[in-house]
């Protein structure tokens, strides 16, 4: 009697606590999946993709290394063909009998439309090769109508055919290669640092810590500098925010103070310092880019005749006295020959 | 004559005629009437308030003749007291708007737009002189200086009639800080220009940037706020004395009603004093309407000729020269800034031009459509066909820029070549002034008529109000001395 008492009063008793149990019980469950399930996820996600991550670049890594180890190294030989000439042809048909070549007019000793120059023609290395392939073709140096491509343009320029080649300080690299046909390299670079000449800092390390940089948009500068910081190797504190539309921009914040140094490419950094006698190149090229003269894939009688003028144009010594002209003045520092200085071998497909 | 006058003279009496000659006084007992409501005990009298005891003996003076009289003839000269007094006071709030927009609001507001004027033409005389570089004019320079100083000097003046700690007084600060600065990027560029240097290009667009991105849009923001300020003075100028004239209203109604009594008691038509009060009543309120009426319909035909053009035209005026700043600017830049067109990179500066080219001739259109005269019309029309030879003068050059004729299609700029786009550019700028000087005399000859409609009618309605109170009083006077 007494047990079945004591049972009965448990199970009143509990029908008033074990519903409150329940809840609580559920509840506390409920807490700790709300709790857990960001953590397990977000740790879930930092795998998935730091996986991922290393996945594509080892991917990209594995892809660049099977289709794409030196992309300089892939232009047509100038001796090879079937003797064909399509395309020279055409350029030699036209009414207009004239080159179209898509250039820069606003790269100092590149390309450049200089306002004292009276005749308006645009002046540069750049120019001077596009003076030469003109003269092979066509008999005359002067034979160019000349066009200002946007550098966002230049691809498209070549693809629709506004133009029949590219001479623009153009890099040839693995994406590139894909959309428009590079003539053998006629110019090494890499990126390089520019500052005031009475700055502390000397090169692409630690002497850039804690000091603004600027770069352009969408440039390979950029796309170095975010990937030494993302790795961490870039110098402590150093500032790349600056980021402008135009290399040349850069050099507008460099005089003005609001940056401390600038990263572009060698040649651009050359361009800049020959505007400016107070700043200068600062230690050598950290990296290794080339670049081509850029022609619409498949029109393979000009790509070869491009790369027999630049065999003609290195070994007759005309490359040497453009480079002169041109980009030793502010290339070569303190007697000391740049990496650009020698124009870079050919080597061909 | 039924009521001789000695009839009333004879109630002795009542001790109310003689009493508003004292002021009614509080605290003292009153003197106990025959005709008073009830016998009320001294005490309590005693307590009463002034105000209880000036309504009591109002209620007894209404119980005589003589007493509603002095009633009536004080409310009447009350009534066309304020009723002058109010339409002084409204018609002069109005007559100052109007002076306001007049002299004050449309100035500035005009101010304003000559500084966004002058900041536009200093920053496409800067590009144009950038672009001929060796060959540019001295009156490109002058421009270029001229319209940086203009600018400078409306910034003062619109310094000092703006208010410390507004808006408007912030936005002329921050320009005041922004307009070296553009001058300093402007002459680094020509420095760097003229010894050949391209970085001179990236000053200059720094320069451009500056002026479209910062000190334009602050320009504007100061003109929208003046304009503001002018619509608000017109809408004070215009909005209707509603007031006055209902006072007016009121001052007649009640002047007809206590002439109509007095004929009624005495059966005497006219009295003098209240004759004169409502004609000078009736001449306040006629002028008042009238004046009002005529003083609208100037302000609203200045503001319907005069300023919604010149908002127009100074909006075309910019257009015309952003689109030159452009054209220059995309000879200067070549394609260095690109912007996106439907998914294509284009020349920035290139499609800038087309854009204001179209913003000039849609502004353009308009303006015909608000020109009321022929000599409002024809600068317009003329600027329009020099917009039509721009265009067209300007494809061409853009044909030499595209086929590399850099030098050629430099000069067709420039303006040495033939047939050059600086002329059309340059005749559409005189074309427009001389529609703006046209408009702005045509808002001035309106609002001036407007204003002047208003001109002398506070005082008028002051001093007619006077008149006709006095004579509501001489009037009900002469009544009242009937009685003694």
């Amino acid at each position: 009697m007494d047990a079945r008492r004591l049972a009965q009063r448990l199970r009143t008793g509990l029908r008033g606590w074990g519903g409150v149990g329940a809840m609580a019980a559920l509840c506390a469950l409920a807490l700790a999946f709300a709790l857990l399930l960001p953590l397990t996820q977000s740790s879930g996600t930092d795998d998935a993709a730091s996986v991922g991550g290393q996945g594509v670049a080892q991917g990209l890594q594995v892809r660049a290394a099977a289709k794409c180890d030196n992309p300089q190294d892939r232009s047509l030989s100038p001796s090879g063909g079937d003797g064909s000439t399509p395309i020279i042809d055409r350029i030699k048909a036209r009414k207009d009998r004239r080159l179209i070549v898509g250039i820069d007019t606003n790269s100092y000793r590149w390309g450049y439309l200089n306002p004292n120059n009276t005749s308006g023609a645009p002046e540069g290395f750049d120019i001077d090769l596009v003076h030469q392939i003109a003269k092979d073709i066509l008999g005359d140096p002067d034979a160019v109508s000349f066009k200002a491509i946007p550098t966002s343009r230049r691809v498209k320029a070549i693809q629709d055919d506004e133009v029949d080649m590219v001479v623009r300080t153009m890099t040839i690299n693995c994406d590139r290669i894909k959309q428009v046909a590079f003539s053998a390299p006629y110019f090494r670079t890499g990126q390089q640092v520019l500052a005031p000449r009475t700055s502390a800092i000397t090169g692409y390390n630690k002497t850039l810590a804690h000091k603004k940089i600027c770069s352009a948009d969408s440039s390979t500068a950029l796309e170095r500098l975010q990937g030494d910081q993302g790795k961490g190797t870039l110098p402590a504190g150093a500032d790349i925010r600056t980021v402008v539309p135009n290399q040349l921009d850069c050099l507008v914040k460099l005089q003005l103070g609001e940056v401390d140094a600038v990263v572009t490419d060698g040649a651009l950094a050359a361009s800049q310092a020959a505007q400016d006698p107070t700043v200068q190149l600062k230690g050598g090229l950290f990296s290794d880019e080339y670049y081509g003269v850029a022609m619409k894939l498949g029109s393979l009688d000009l790509i070869r005749q491009v790369n027999r003028t630049l065999q003609n144009y290195i070994k007759d010594g005309n490359w040497a006295a453009s480079y002169e002209k041109w980009l030793h003045p502010t290339m070569d520092q303190g007697g000391e020959k740049s990496a650009s200085a020698t124009p870079p071998e050919a080597h061909y497909k | 004559m039924t009521h001789p006058p000695k009839s009333s003279a004879a109630r002795p009496g009542t001790a109310v005629p003689t009493m508003p000659a004292v002021p009614p006084q509080p605290g003292r007992p009153v003197p106990p009437t025959p005709t008073g409501p009830a016998a009320v005990p001294d005490v309590v009298s005693a307590r009463r308030t002034a105000f209880a005891e000036g309504v009591d003996r109002l209620r007894e003076a209404a119980t005589t003749e003589p007493g509603r009289l002095r009633i009536i003839g004080a409310l009447l000269a009350v009534l066309v007291v304020a009723f002058g007094a109010v339409t002084a006071w409204q018609m002069t709030a109005r007559a100052t708007a109007a002076d306001d927009v007049l002299t004050r609001s449309q100035p500035l507001s005009s101010d304003a737009a000559e500084i966004y004027r002058s900041l536009a033409d200093a920053n496409t005389a800067a590009a144009s002189g950038y672009l001929a570089g060796p060959q540019e004019n001295p009156e490109t320079r002058q421009r270029y200086e001229d319209g940086i100083r203009r600018a400078a000097e409306k910034l003062v003046t619109a310094a000092s009639s703006s208010e410390a700690g507004t808006e408007s007084a912030k936005t002329i600060a921050e320009l005041n800080k922004l307009l070296p600065q553009y001058k300093g990027l402007v002459e680094t560029a020509r420095a760097n220009n003229r010894q050949g240097y391209p970085v001179g290009s990236a000053y200059l667009r720094a320069a451009n940037e500056q002026m479209q991105k910062q000190m334009l849009p602050k320009a504007e923001a100061l003109y929208q706020k003046e304009n503001q300020r002018l619509s608000s003075d017109y809408a004070d100028a215009k909005s209707f004395p509603w007031a006055a004239i209902g006072l007016g209203l009121l001052a007649l109604g009640g002047l007809a009603w206590a002439q109509r009594r007095n004929y009624l008691r005495t059966n005497r038509v006219l009295n003098h004093g209240l004759v004169t009060a409502s004609a000078a009543s009736v001449v306040v309120l006629l002028w008042l309407v009238v004046g009002h009426t005529v003083a609208r319909s100037g302000l609203n035909a200045s503001y319907d000729h005069g300023v919604r053009s010149l908002n127009v035209l100074h909006d075309a005026r910019i257009a015309s020269l952003t689109a030159r700043s452009d054209e220059n600017l995309s000879l200067i830049r070549r394609g260095a800034d690109t912007k996106v067109v439907g998914g294509n990179p284009v020349d920035a500066y290139a499609a800038g031009y087309d854009e204001q080219i179209d913003e000039l001739a849609k502004s353009l259109t308009r303006a015909d459509g608000l020109a009321d005269d022929s000599a409002g019309r024809k600068p317009v029309q003329n600027a329009n066909s020099f917009m039509k030879a721009w265009k067209q003068r300007h494809e061409v050059a853009q044909g030499w820029n595209d086929k590399g004729e850099y030098q050629q299609a430099r000069d067709k700029v420039i303006g040495v070549g033939k047939d050059p786009t600086s002329e059309c550019f340059d005749n559409i700028d005189i074309a427009l002034q001389t529609a703006l000087d046209h408009e702005q005399t045509e808002f001035k000859q309106a609002a001036g008529d407007g204003k002047d409609a208003l001109t002398g009618l506070p005082y008028g309605a002051a001093v007619l109000a006077v008149l006709g109170a006095a004579g509501a009083v001489v009037g009900i006077g002469r009544r009242l001395s009937e009685y003694r």
